[in-house]
């Protein structure tokens, strides 16, 4: 019989990720992110893994930091500071492997992933230098159109990490902010996934039945669970809190000085959770922090 | 109304701005999207004015009718008329080829090939990193597309070929046979000096209007690539008083005045 009961720690989870693994990433740049869980990465001796996210400071940290061998991306970037500054570091050292393509493409080959297609057609990257950097390949229509297209592969994750605002123990989950981006699509490509949230609950239908349309990802999909309220600081998370501009600043400023990842870490990753979020001022701070205006 | 404004009251940010809500003049339904304060105004003012069947979005999640001011605003005011969040952006306005979009790349060369993701170096060890390409390759195969350019020069405007090609031009020897390239559209380039358009031979960058004192070989100049010029090329329309005034509404903290140094006037002085 399933075992129901999918409540684990960070620490738990992380230890399911191996040298060598491909971790899709949910959320988009800077909104969203499964911050406290790409922290615990951080704070884990695990290497050599490839990344997979629509990137901000979760892809950032992770280069920063030597833990990316090859990265799948599209682009990378905090928004209101457009180029994420410890990737584009690592990027003009030479430092990590890429698989650049377009958002669309991107999640078209998580798509692929998720129904166990080995690459779903597409004219997206026609035209551009994105096929041959990225060795995709071409397939032609079978019928009487003949079209060429690029055959984008599928996306295969080992593990999926998302942060939701909400979770049972059985892994259902939901999203009260206006987006899921393509987090459904990052845990059905994912062998597992495992989802940090907010607030965890009971039992949903006990809990919250009135937001049950808000849950994006069947529980089927889901591996592990974790509570960790703040755990997308300092990314945003509607409507709970928004994202840290302080913070991103801080940190974009530390990419030049002192320009040295094992000088910060500490200041932007902590020696444990609560560690880091004392220094940022605490878990009520983060729930104050203003939804962005865009 | 009609006449426009004074022109000395006039600044070249608003010139722009006036010259993209141009380019995103439609009879059509479509997304406009436009990226940074110049191309948004744009769209906000074709959206209030001309081409009241744009679609545009708060910039998170929602369709808005009333296009949102830019600047600092409380997060609930904006009038919420639909919704539009990424994770149905392909399927319903990028892949259906239903928008517009007016963006800022780092180069553009002769082919209207443009490139967002990195400068120099190789694409294992770039000198500069950028954003990474983005939604650019999707757009060009699947919509219109038109570029805002606040500082015409031959950085911009390379020599050659850019350095990574991010979105699909009009290069023939990027086409494989049996590729559908039908639906590359490439509208206009909206810059300091002038509005071009894809009008000449083979789609060659065609020069169409010259902004108030500018020439056409000083646009050369300042180009990596030879321009065609359009047969009627004449100055570029001024915004009117009543552009000026949705403009004004839409841009509540003046931050177009900080778009171009010394934000200077429409007409240059001298």
């Amino acid at each position: 019989m399933a075992d129901l009961d999918k409540r684990m720690s960070a620490r738990d989870i992380v230890a399911q990720i191996e040298d060598g693994m491909t971790v899709g990433i949910g959320g988009w740049g800077p909104r969203r992110k499964p911050m406290a869980l790409v922290r615990e990465i951080l704070r884990s001796d695990v290497k050599d893994l490839t990344i997979a996210a629509f990137g901000g400071a979760d892809v950032g940290m992770l280069c920063a930091a030597g833990k990316v061998k090859k990265l799948i991306f599209a682009f990378v970037s905090l928004d209101a500071i457009p180029l994420e500054p410890w990737f584009r570091k690592a990027r003009e050292a030479g430092q990590i492997d890429v698989f650049e393509m377009d958002e669309g493409m991107f999640q078209w080959g998580l798509k692929a992933a998720a129904f166990d297609m080995p690459f779903l057609p597409t004219r997206v990257g026609l035209g551009t230098d994105l096929a041959e950097l990225g060795g995709i390949k071409t397939v032609q229509s079978p019928y009487d159109d003949g079209e060429v297209m690029l055959a984008m592969p599928a996306i295969k994750l080992d593990v999926a990490l998302i942060h939701a605002n909400r979770c049972d123990w059985r892994g259902n989950n939901q999203f009260l902010g206006p987006d899921y981006y393509y987090d459904p699509w990052f845990a059905k490509a994912a062998k597992r996934t495992f989802v940090s949230c907010e607030e965890l609950v009971e039992k949903m239908e006990d809990s919250h039945p009135d937001d049950v349309a808000a849950n994006a990802i069947e529980r089927c999909f889901v591996s592990g669970v974790v509570e960790m309220p703040g755990g997308a600081h300092p990314s945003s998370m509607p409507p709970a809190y928004g994202w840290d501009m302080g913070w991103f600043k801080d940190y974009a400023a530390a990419a030049k000085d002192p320009g040295d990842w094992s000088q910060v870490s500490d200041r932007f990753v902590g020696k444990d959770e609560a560690a880091y979020q004392a220094s940022v001022g605490g878990v009520d701070k983060i729930a104050a922090l203003p939804l962005p205006v865009m | 109304m009609e006449g426009n404004a004074d022109m000395t009251d006039i600044s070249l940010a608003e010139l722009c701005i006036f010259a993209c809500a141009e380019a995103f003049r439609t009879e059509r339904e479509i997304i406009a999207t436009g990226v940074g304060t110049v191309p948004r105004l744009g769209a906000s003012l074709a959206r209030l004015s001309h081409s009241p069947g744009l679609l545009m979005t708060d910039g998170e999640a929602w369709l808005v009718e009333q296009p949102v001011p830019i600047g600092p605003r409380d997060y609930n005011d904006r009038k919420r008329a639909g919704y539009l969040p990424f994770s149905r952006f392909f399927d319903s306005a990028v892949w259906t080829g239903r928008r517009h979009a007016m963006v800022t790349p780092t180069q553009i060369d002769r082919f209207g090939q443009t490139n967002l993701s990195y400068l120099g170096g190789t694409h294992e060890q770039p000198k500069v990193q950028m954003l990474g390409v983005r939604g650019f390759p999707g757009n060009s195969i699947y919509h219109p597309n038109s570029m805002f350019i606040p500082q015409h020069g031959k950085r911009v405007f390379v020599e050659g070929e850019v350095d990574m090609v991010s979105s699909a031009g009009y290069n023939p020897a990027k086409r494989i046979k049996g590729g559908n390239y039908s639906a590359i559209d490439l509208r206009r380039i909206v810059t300091n000096l002038c509005v071009m358009d894809f009008g000449g031979p083979d789609h060659a960058i065609r020069v169409v209007h010259l902004h108030p004192g500018v020439t056409f070989d000083e646009v050369q100049e300042a180009t990596g690539f030879e321009l065609a010029k359009a047969d009627d090329i004449g100055e570029t329309p001024l915004p009117t008083a009543e552009a000026l005034e949705i403009i004004g509404r839409m841009d509540p903290h003046n931050l177009r005045a900080k778009v171009m140094k010394d934000n200077p006037p429409a007409r240059r002085a001298g």
